[in-house]
């Protein structure tokens, strides 16, 4: 064994490549062939770039790796998490097709702060769209490698050579071959992905785009699966954190007495933040029930009912996000002019899981196990906590249990650390019902004016959009109108916060997908309205005010799919469409309602939706990915709305906020289109945002009721009924 | 206070000195380290916390475990038998009927109690039967797929 030195090449300018020593190294990586490579989705959007440090000072300009181990197993490093999309499954695909490997020899390690480079989180329909491009390049680079390694051991020239199932072969003489585990035997090789070599075009897939099951099924149905409540530990306590009555609340009096005398209860008060610790997790909430406090409220000026004045009078100036032509120059050309404002409401993410962590201190080290989509974050929070180096902090990841962007952070973790610290024993803390409600980012009340006009042939020649509160993304028109302005007003920062200028009541957040929710509904209503309006039918005036043919295809195919004649809206068939082209996924969602005249309630009985993500690298995690997105966008179109007042959250269970059930489940039939030529696109998030607005049109063709408020309660439809009438 | 209660669990006895007013979820999750049984929201509004007790599906974070007292309780670990993964658990593995997993238990073990007492299901049947499940990465398409599978592979029968 020498001691020579092993280079991390560095992309950031620095000629000076990092230099382990040999024992560091094998420390870190064990023998083998490891390939180091970076994503662009390094950092959080909307937060300032600043350098990430993964474990042991390793640089970080990269943000995943991969290892070929010298039994020939095949090894991923990668920051991002399993929240139940499906990464586990399809990033090993994207791996095995371009290194020319089985999936099933390619193991994933995901998350782990001491094992995987630095990673911004999981979010945004990123891990394909964004992470997949460079994973690629990083598996053709190792099958690069591999074959220069093979050359030289068999002596055969690189142009007869051939990778496949795990081996290099030469094409002429196929029983020469060596495999990678006897190419990596031995082998201490780490090499920066340039990127260069060039990657699989979809005709040439073996693996990518054809069904792959699961890799998490198993432990998720036989119940070993693992989240952050299931890890135990000897000495485990169980903190309950008192929540208070509404954000801003001040403590007034406090009495712990009874609390105290629960045998094996400790109650901790450290700052504002007041718990009580138990071996039992049940016991330390009983106990904390026991605590008797009052608390000096915040004005109660807000509520659900008055907010979009409040945020339309605190809207702050706008920037154009999108601008084109002239609107003074389009109005003088309309027929017809079409006004409208549109308002969604705040909603919950209400994962299924709540908010948990479990953390261990060893003296100036810790152990962090948590429910989250950013478990660099976790590990960064959790080491400012407790004052001792982030390389200190191991965040190791257990399944999620959902997350839609509502995890990002790790305040719970947070507590559990606190709370570790002061009790000296690993604490878990697990957010109640309750609690998820109360601390919950929600996705913020928004607020679209559109003002827009069309054409005695039924051209939009004008479009004048203005998005309150929601954000930009899904904000941009693709219709061809010649004359066109969006105006962004009151971003939020998509970390938390209450928005710009603090205008909401309460922290907003990521919501799967962020403000296109909003901005979808919108949109796709008003073009809705102008067709009806203009007596078009809704599919052939979108037809015609369309130029991009992959749009345009798109909504044929769900057309085809959906059998949908034309008709002037609204034709009493209850029969709705609705467009997106969301981060270059495309899509087209159809859907047939009936509308309850005498309650009011909604029930949707088919939903079509046409998607083209470039390629679905693995069909079978799209199509439940759409058939998920349908399920949940029902709630934030029907039902879903957060109630509070002032800065109290009134929704404490699933009582009284309604989530989708089974008796809600429509017919849903998907197609997927595939794009060889445009880049892949992800698929988490794309087909949630076309439900507000296809109900929506479904329901005025039902019932020539027009919502322009989500959700679209009993109550409000049968208001717009009675308006309609 | 401290009570004796001993009842059958995933087919083996136990005996619990524990305060019989404690809720079946913790007790499982806790005291008997059981952890494939979730809290989703603790007032049974979600099923993620659903057992079966003397064969009946059961919201158990609103059980008191005094109640369980010479019962029967079957929870997700204890559905396959000799190795072998009970139908309903094999349907839902074919079919993707999971995404992040969290509700997956309860909502077996309820299939489970439901096939049992009806084997012969129709599509709103288990609609019907599912309709306390919450899911919120929305998989209803799939489980009710899965349910309609395991019934028919199960052709009316109940395996034990």
């Amino acid at each position: 064994m020498s001691d020579e030195k092993y280079s991390v090449p560095r992309t950031d300018g620095n000629d000076d490549p990092m230099t382990l020593d040999r024992r560091e190294f094998l420390k870190l990586f064990g023998g083998g062939i490891v390939i180091f490579f970076s994503a662009g989705d390094m950092i959080f959007p909307q937060e300032p770039t600043r350098l990430q440090t993964g474990r042991g000072g390793l640089p970080s300009d990269f943000n995943a790796f991969l290892k070929i181990g010298e039994n020939g197993r095949v090894t991923l490093f990668t920051g991002k998490i399993e929240q139940g999309q499906g990464a586990m499954t399809v990033l090993p695909l994207m791996l095995a097709e371009e290194l020319e490997v089985r999936p099933e020899t390619v193991d994933i390690i995901l998350g782990d702060t001491d094992l995987c480079p630095y990673d911004g989180g999981t979010f945004g329909s990123l891990t394909v769209r964004s992470f997949g491009p460079p994973l690629r390049a990083a598996a053709a680079e190792a099958r690069v490698v591999l074959m220069e390694l093979a050359s030289e051991k068999l002596n055969v020239p690189l142009d007869r050579l051939e990778a496949r199932d795990g081996a290099v072969f030469d094409k002429s003489r196929p029983q020469t071959k060596v495999t990678y585990a006897d190419l990596a035997q031995g082998k201490a090789i780490a090499r920066q992905a340039k990127q260069k070599p060039a990657l699989k075009k979809p005709a040439e897939f073996k693996v990518m785009g054809k069904p792959a099951a699961r890799r998490d099924a198993l432990d998720k149905a036989t119940g070993k699966a693992q989240y952050a409540g299931d890890i135990r530990l000897p000495g485990l306590l169980y903190g309950k954190v008192l929540r208070p009555p509404a954000h801003g609340a001040k403590l007034k009096t406090l009495d712990t007495s009874a609390a105290e005398k629960v045998p094996g209860a400790r109650v901790v008060q450290d700052g504002d933040l007041i718990a009580v610790v138990h071996e039992q997790p049940d016991v330390a909430e009983a106990a904390l029930a026991m605590i008797k406090v009052e608390y000096d409220l915040p004005p109660a000026d807000l509520d659900d009912k008055n907010i979009y004045d409040h945020l339309i009078k605190a809207a702050p100036a706008g920037r154009a996000a999108a601008q084109g032509g002239n609107i003074e120059e389009g109005a003088k050309l309309a027929a017809l002019t079409v006004e409208k404002q549109y308002l969604n409401a705040y909603v919950s993410h209400a994962a299924m899981e709540t908010h948990t962590a479990v953390v261990k201190i060893d003296g100036d080290k810790a152990t962090v196990w948590s429910s989250t989509q950013g478990p660099f974050r976790a590990r960064d929070s959790v080491a400012q906590t407790l004052k001792i180096p982030t390389q200190n902090v191991h965040v190791i990841m257990p399944f999620v249990g959902g997350g839609f962007g509502g995890k990002t952070a790790s305040p719970q973790a947070v507590q559990a650390a606190r709370l570790a610290k002061i009790t000296g024993r690993p604490v878990q803390v697990a957010w109640t019902r309750a609690d998820e409600f109360f601390y919950d980012t929600f996705r913020p009340a928004a607020i679209v004016n559109i003002k827009s006009g069309i054409s005695s042939e039924g051209r939009i020649v004008f479009w004048d959009y203005e998005v309150l509160w929601a954000g930009e993304r899904s904000s941009q028109q693709f219709y061809n109108i010649p004359h066109h302005r969006t105006v962004v007003r009151g971003e939020w920062g998509g970390g938390g916060g209450a928005g710009q200028g603090g205008g909401h009541p309460f922290e907003v957040g990521p919501w799967r997908a962020p403000a296109s929710n909003t901005n979808t509904f919108a949109r796709e209503c008003h073009i809705d309205i102008m067709a009806a309006q203009a007596g078009i039918d809704p599919v052939e005036f979108r037809l015609a005010n369309l130029s991009d043919e992959r749009m345009k295809r798109i909504l044929r195919a769900a057309a085809d799919k959906f059998g949908w004649t034309p008709a002037k809206a609204p034709s009493r068939r209850g029969v709705g469409v609705a467009c997106a082209d969301y981060l270059g996924t495309y899509l087209t969602t159809m859907a047939e309602v009936a509308v309850d005249r005498s309650t009011g309630r909604v029930q949707v009985k088919r939903v079509v939706c046409a998607q083209d993500m470039g390629v679905a690298v693995n069909p079978d995690g799209a199509m439940l990915q759409i058939e998920g997105c349908i399920m949940m966008g029902l709630g934030y179109a029907l039902t879903e709305e957060v109630h509070f007042k002032g800065r109290q959250v009134l929704d404490l269970n699933f009582d009284t906020y309604e989530l989708p059930r089974f008796s809600w489940l429509p017919k849903i039939e998907t197609v997927l289109l595939d794009s060889p030529e445009v880049p892949i696109a992800g698929g988490g998030e794309p087909p949630i945002i076309t439900m507000g607005a296809v109900i929506a049109n479904a329901v005025h063709d039902a019932s020539g009721a027009r919502l322009l408020r989500l959700p679209m309660t009993p109550e409000r439809v049968k208001a717009a009924l009675g308006s309609s009438s | 206070m401290t009570d004796i209660i001993q009842f059958r669990l995933n087919d083996k006895s136990v005996r619990l000195e524990v305060d019989g007013e404690r809720m079946l979820l913790w007790v499982l999750r806790t005291d008997l380290g059981l952890t494939g049984t979730k809290y989703g929201c603790g007032e049974g509004y979600c099923g993620s916390c659903t057992v079966l007790v003397n064969g009946e599906p059961t919201p158990s974070c609103g059980y008191p475990v005094k109640n369980v007292a010479g019962k029967s309780v079957v929870t997700i670990e204890g559905l396959a038998k000799d190795g072998r993964l009970h139908p309903v658990q094999d349907a839902f593995i074919k079919h993707e009927a999971m995404q992040c997993g969290f509700c997956t238990s309860g909502m077996i073990v309820e299939a489970v109690g439901f096939l049992q007492k009806n084997p012969r299901p129709s599509r709103a049947d288990i609609l019907k039967g599912m309709e306390d499940h919450l899911c919120r990465c929305g998989t209803h398409n799939r489980v009710v797929r899965a349910i309609e599978e395991a019934a028919s592979g199960m052709k009316g029968a109940v395996p034990k």
